[in-house]
């Protein structure tokens, strides 16, 4: 269970430079495409390949490409989301610093299979010098004749641009994005129309993760169906994991989906166990926004059957005993880790991303985030605790863009799962402050 | 023509045709409050989230439910579509949890507010908000500002609707008027105190629901209720001049947009919407301006309507209990109190 297919190169020395990029099999893969594939060929080998979106939600690439609307004499545009921003995840960062070339050449496989010739990277503020590392790789791609007019002879022409965004959360949500790469201020779209058939311009757009962009390299590489043979049932090929928390080995890590958590975990290969030999309390598996699962829910799920890393098996038992793999943000907590304190931070970050747009966001992240200090500060009541309870249920599902739901599940599964942590909180405030986590520095 | 059934209703509209619109041609209780959608404004609606309706089937292909609740303003109808509005519960208690926050950092200062008796928030809260507040934290606060100098910016009593940012960007030059900050923070402002001076800009205090933008020339004049809304025109070069006076006497107090049931600007004859210039609005303060046309129609987001609150039982029984008489005008049905004048 150790495939790796994005990271097989990370660590050669220059691999970020396009000659020893291409020494190492790169851009043979954009030539063979080129030469005999047409763009509807592609499109279907993504499609055998059973890649999910990495950015999160999970959904289909096959199928989100053959969304896209064609009509005639209107441009269509590929974008790169890289306003990776999610806490916990940070995968696409390293991607992008190591093997710029990975995405660049993922970028010109994508958009011939779209019919595109102008394709944006829009990365985060906070990235900037990722962007540096992206422009100076697409410089050397121009140059060699991989980008511009004409690519390999092929007639395929491509512009390929690096937008640098200002560092806001909500410009990874697709039409935020979009608006933002229109010079607006980065608030969601309301959809429908789905950008497939109004984005960028107005005009039928397809926005991919980082990874999953990089992903089609490997794709066309080895052919959808053996690509498909990788990982287990409908999440297959290979994902990157963004370790952090109290673990040995904090870091990016490319595992075969199907993986199990404990493995993942504890094996040297990856996490390395959990630091200082303390106990596992709690893990979020990808990204803040996903329920936090206690140690016996991630280790094993609700029916005893070992947690895998994949779409469905982290997804299993739905959010009352589950969670989502969703951008691989894994986060580890051990057992002196206080549940409160980390949902208060989880809750100021949503406080402090929240667009403004419509109100139940707004309005209640800020209401949230409150109570939650209220509670750390030991003046909550117990009723604070379902008005946390109802507050989020109100959120959920009611807002333009899912920075809702991101806002509001992380509060229902600290609640659903750590509830006598938060009553300790109420009832008994002056023990909480003498539990050593509560103030680290006293260790 | 589509079929769509609405809280069991069944109705057929044309494609392209949101759900409220449709509720809106069933008219009565079941059309959705809507506080940020303005027909008459283009993208409009979304935001506020209190026209939220549940789809109980996607449409006769598709019978599946959507899974979460929509904006009725921006969802169009399919054939064979579903909706529940007040006939789901929990629609109803969702919509009360987004009244909730709306009104979280409203200040309720409703009684020195010159939109009160008018106010789109308010009717919001009586018909579909709950009496108390859970939030004990303190509330944001600005201090009033001025966009140009005939408005008055209350960005406290502000719900975030962005009419006003549609309005500056369709029916006025150049974009002076937005959004500045982000989130909790954010906030209706022209870039750096720039004055705005265009001759619609007035129609701005027109399409807040709230009491955040208000007509400098009406501010503390008199309490809406007072008046006398009379429709009125005059030969206007700028705009239609179709305009709706709100008179005391013979004095003209404010000059207004003529405003549907929905508290949307009516259209004229042609079609156009009659929004109303500057002039007309701020400097033709005299009856004898006007050609008047008689008593305007009054619409159900204006106390000064008969038995406006006449549905709210709770507030009758309460207001008897307490005063031991009906308030003025309420139908007997309750039975005469001692007070009454027509029980002695």
């Amino acid at each position: 269970m150790s495939k790796k297919l994005l990271l097989k190169n990370d660590h050669i020395a220059g691999i970020n430079t396009l000659p020893v990029y291409r020494e190492h099999g790169g851009y043979t893969v954009l030539a063979n495409t080129l030469k005999n594939l047409t763009p509807d060929a592609v499109v279907e080998e993504v499609k055998k390949s059973g890649l999910r979106g990495r950015g999160g939600a999970g959904f289909p690439t096959g199928m989100k490409w053959s969304f896209l609307a064609k009509p005639e004499g209107i441009p269509r545009y590929v974008v790169c989301n890289a306003d990776e921003s999610e806490p916990g995840t940070f995968k696409d960062r390293y991607l992008m610093e190591r093997i710029p070339h990975l995405l660049v050449e993922g970028m010109i496989l994508s958009s011939y299979a779209l019919g595109a010739n102008t394709a944006y990277i829009y990365i985060r503020g906070e990235y900037f010098y990722v962007s540096r590392i992206l422009e100076t790789a697409i410089e050397e791609a121009y140059k060699a004749g991989l980008l511009g007019k004409n690519i390999l002879n092929s007639g395929y022409d491509l512009d390929l641009h690096v937008q640098v965004g200002a560092g806001a959360y909500i410009c990874g949500e697709e039409t935020a994005l979009l608006e933002s790469l229109e010079g607006k201020r980065g608030n969601p779209r309301i959809k429908p129309p789905f950008p497939a058939v109004a984005g960028l311009y107005g005009c039928p757009t397809v926005v991919n993760n980082v990874e999953t962009i990089a992903a089609v390299v490997p794709i066309l590489e080895l052919g959808g169906d053996e690509y498909a043979k990788i990982g287990i049932g409908k999440s297959t090929g290979t994902k990157l994991i963004s370790a952090s928390g109290h673990i040995n080995k904090p870091g990016v890590y490319e595992i075969e989906l199907g993986l199990p958590v404990e493995e993942f975990i504890y094996s040297d290969q990856y996490c390395g166990g959990i630091r200082g030999g303390r106990k596992l309390k709690a893990v979020v598996a990808g990204g803040s926004s996903v329920p936090i699962l206690p140690t016996e829910l991630i280790l094993k799920t609700a029916n005893g059957e070992p947690r895998l890393m994949s779409y469905e098996s982290l997804g299993d038992g739905g959010f009352a005993t589950g969670t989502m793999l969703g951008s691989g943000g894994f986060i580890v907590m051990d057992e002196d880790t206080s549940i409160v304190k980390n949902l208060y931070t989880f809750s100021r970050f949503y406080h402090h991303e929240s667009c403004g747009q419509c109100s139940p966001c707004r309005e209640g992240t800020g209401w949230m985030e409150r109570i939650l200090k209220k509670i750390l500060d030991g003046k909550g009541t117990l009723s604070d605790i379902d008005l946390l309870w109802d507050i989020q249920s109100k959120i959920e599902g009611k807002t333009i863009c899912p920075l809702g739901e991101a806002a509001a599940w992380p509060v229902a599964a600290a609640i659903r799962h750590f509830r006598p942590e938060f009553e300790a909180y109420v009832t008994n405030p002056d023990s909480i402050k003498d539990i050593k986590h509560y103030y680290r520095l006293q260790n | 023509m589509l079929k769509v059934t609405i809280d069991d209703i069944p109705v057929e509209v044309p494609e392209g045709t949101t759900i409220l619109q449709a509720a809106r041609m069933i008219g009565g209780d079941i059309v959705p409050p809507a506080m940020c959608y303005h027909s008459k404004l283009k993208t409009s609606g979304g935001y506020c989230r209190t026209c939220i309706v549940k789809v109980e089937q996607g449409s006769a292909k598709d019978p599946r439910p959507m899974p979460k609740p929509v904006a009725s303003c921006r969802t169009t109808v399919m054939d064979g579509m579903v909706v529940r509005n007040i006939t789901s519960p929990e629609n109803l208690e969702a919509r009360a949890g987004v009244v909730e926050f709306l009104l979280l950092n409203h200040p309720l200062d409703c009684p020195v507010c010159d939109q009160a008796g008018e106010c789109h928030l308010q009717d919001l809260s009586y018909e579909n908000g709950k009496a108390e507040t859970r939030y004990d934290f303190d509330k944001r606060e600005y201090e009033p500002t001025d966009i140009g100098d005939k408005i008055k910016l209350h960005m406290n009593r502000c719900i975030l609707c962005y009419r006003c940012v549609k309005v500056a960007d369709q029916l006025t030059d150049g974009r002076c008027h937005g959004v500045i900050n982000r989130g909790e923070a954010a906030e209706i402002s022209t870039y750096i105190e720039k004055a705005i001076d265009n001759d619609f800009s007035g129609n701005m205090i027109d399409v807040c629901p709230v009491g955040a933008l208000t007509d400098k020339t009406f501010r503390f004049k008199s309490r809406v209720w007072y008046t006398n809304p009379v429709d009125a025109h005059r030969n206007c070069d700028k705009c239609c001049g179709k305009v709706r006076l709100w008179n005391q006497g013979e004095e003209v107090l404010r000059v207004t947009a003529r405003k549907d049931e929905f508290g949307e600007v009516m259209d004229n004859e042609d079609g156009s919407t009659a929004w109303i210039c500057n002039e007309c609005r701020y400097d033709k303060k005299n009856l004898s301006d006007w050609t008047i046309e008689g008593p305007a129609k009054i619409n159900r987001h204006s106390v000064i309507s008969a038995n406006h609150y006449d549905t709210l039982k709770n507030i009758q029984k309460t207001t008897i209990k307490m005063m031991g008489s009906k308030p003025h005008g309420v139908k007997s049905e309750l039975g005469a109190g001692p007070l009454d004048p027509n029980n002695q």
